[in-house]
């Protein structure tokens, strides 16, 4: 079964819808929007120096995701604003990671699959990452997440209630690392924000509580992952670009009903 | 018995000292009042009782076992977050509906549990937030300026309520206020704090002391209080007892 591209594609892709699902929501609950899209920029960094070391390509953009994303969350709060501080911080990596990749004479390497995905191209092993990261990542944002969520609300309530809020920051950040470095075959780094992000806006207007608003999100996740592919097959389109747009159609569809009920509700 | 002493304590934040030498207790059962201007470091004090501010100097000791029930001053929910008021309240404790349904009803507004709390009025935010806090059966309650946002009437049946909770549950309540006329006809206790505590007493003792009056005015014998801050108000013994610590 696991012999046809196709299957491993869509296995991927759904891997992917997994963990991104949750996380996505607490992303969109947090405002770290612009956070994701850093962690993910930075991990072409992480590409190019493990094609120097000849590291695994998860390995490396797993841990320059994870430096990006704690030195961010260590120096926010002292002297920049967080957006202009991330602004700096994933478009120099971005760049830096770029210049790095053009040194890498002998090695050919395909630009486009890092930056856009080659989720047609997964092996087994493949799988086996993106898998293993997706269960990790759920498991971990599962086992927190009262924790997690009362962190979200508020700061003081977390201390109160004898746990520090910090920690569970850190979670996710170690969470939005795997996430990233699983899902760059997937859609790439350009498009990893917008798998966290759209799947998880879109429940919004189904959602009536936290843990459905996460599940109806990785529901969203996996039909796109599942749609996108069948349509990149028809009609001859990137993979990955494809996938995200079909969550983009969603997301615009659900808004409207949105809309539409709480102006009924209004009116009630 | 005591639930919550604070000796001696300093915060800082960086070169910026908040609160110097701080000492208070809070006694099980009773109500006790902050009161202090803007930037007096009334919200730092609490932050360092629950530990979310760690102090420069001193220490803040709770009863071994103590349960801590807290109000926060704004809890701001993201639109894009849904959640009803059941599920708020079970937010940190696997309690059970009836738990919950109880403590809505102490707070003053059963019926919400449905809800979502995107759906609420102001008044009926805080006193959800109350109930969650009440939904253990707390040691002491904190709550950090709870009726921010309520109107004056609104504010005086949450400290109403405030009142009724102690009479009902026996837990000891700390807060902070800005509504200094409202707040002080409920304490048994009030600390007026300004970086330092000015004064410490019983409402009537607190309200006629001059350190009390340089910061807030006279006018608390019935109406609000002239809500001002001067910074060259006349306050012999704090200064020198302050000259003598550093």
């Amino acid at each position: 079964m696991l012999d046809d591209f196709m299957t491993r594609a869509t296995l991927a892709g759904v891997g992917v819808a997994f963990a991104a699902a949750p996380l996505g929501c607490f992303v969109v609950w947090r405002r770290m929007a612009y956070f994701g899209d850093a962690t993910a920029h930075a991990a072409i960094l992480g590409i190019a120096l493990s094609l120097t070391f000849q590291l695994s390509v998860f390995t490396g953009a797993l841990a320059v995701a994870l430096a990006m994303a704690l030195t961010v969350t260590l120096l926010s709060g002292r002297g920049y604003a967080m957006d202009t501080l991330l602004g700096v911080m994933a478009h120099s990596a971005l760049a830096f990671g770029l210049v790095a990749v053009s040194f890498l004479s002998g090695v050919r390497i395909d630009l486009m699959a890092y930056l856009f995905g080659d989720i047609l191209a997964v092996s087994r092993t493949d799988l086996l990452v993106i898998w293993g990261g997706a269960v990790l990542v759920v498991a971990l944002i599962a086992w927190r997440w009262s924790h997690l969520l009362t962190a979200t609300l508020n700061e003081e309530l977390a201390y109160a209630s004898g746990f520090n809020p910090r920690r569970e920051q850190l979670i996710l950040t170690l969470a939005l690392a795997i996430t990233v470095a699983v899902a760059i075959k997937v859609v790439g780094v350009l498009l990893i924000a917008a798998m966290l992000i759209i799947p998880a806006a879109a429940s919004r207007s189904l959602a009536r509580s936290p843990e459905s608003m996460a599940l109806i999100a990785a529901a969203i996740g996996a039909f796109s992952a599942v749609t996108g592919l069948r349509a990149a097959y028809m009609f001859d389109t990137p993979a990955g670009p494809s996938i995200v747009c079909v969550a983009a159609i969603l997301f615009a569809c659900l808004s409207v009903v949105g809309l539409q009920t709480r102006d009924r509700s209004k009116l009630n | 018995m005591t639930l919550i002493s604070v000796e001696n304590l300093s915060v800082r934040y960086g070169a910026n000292t908040v609160l110097r030498h701080v000492d208070m207790v809070v006694e099980a059962g009773e109500i006790v009042t902050i009161v202090g201007p803007n930037g007096s470091g009334k919200t730092s004090l609490l932050r360092a009782i629950i530990g979310a501010t760690k102090p420069a100097v001193g220490q803040v000791s709770l009863k071994p076992g103590l349960k801590i029930g807290y109000v926060p001053q704004k809890l701001h929910i993201d639109p894009t977050l849904p959640i009803s008021v059941e599920r708020f309240m079970r937010l940190t404790d696997r309690v059970s509906k009836v738990k919950c349904e109880k403590a809505l009803e102490t707070a003053g507004v059963p019926d919400l549990l449905k809800r979502q709390m995107s759906q609420l009025s102001g008044g009926q935010f805080q006193r959800v937030l109350l109930a969650r806090a009440l939904i253990n059966q707390p040691d002491v309650l904190l709550l950090d300026e709870a009726t921010q946002g309520l109107d004056q009437p609104g504010s005086a049946a949450f400290y109403h309520q405030i009142e009724e909770v102690r009479r009902e549950t026996g837990c000891a309540i700390l807060m902070i206020s800005h509504e200094l006329h409202v707040v002080m006809s409920a304490s048994d206790r009030v600390v007026c704090l300004n970086g330092h505590v000015c004064c410490e007493g019983s409402p009537a003792v607190v309200a006629s002391a001059p350190e009390y009056r340089a910061l807030f005015g006279t006018g608390t014998g019935g109406a609000l209080a002239l809500y001002r801050h001067d910074h060259d108000h006349d306050h012999d013994h704090c200064e020198t007892s302050q000259e003598a610590a550093e």
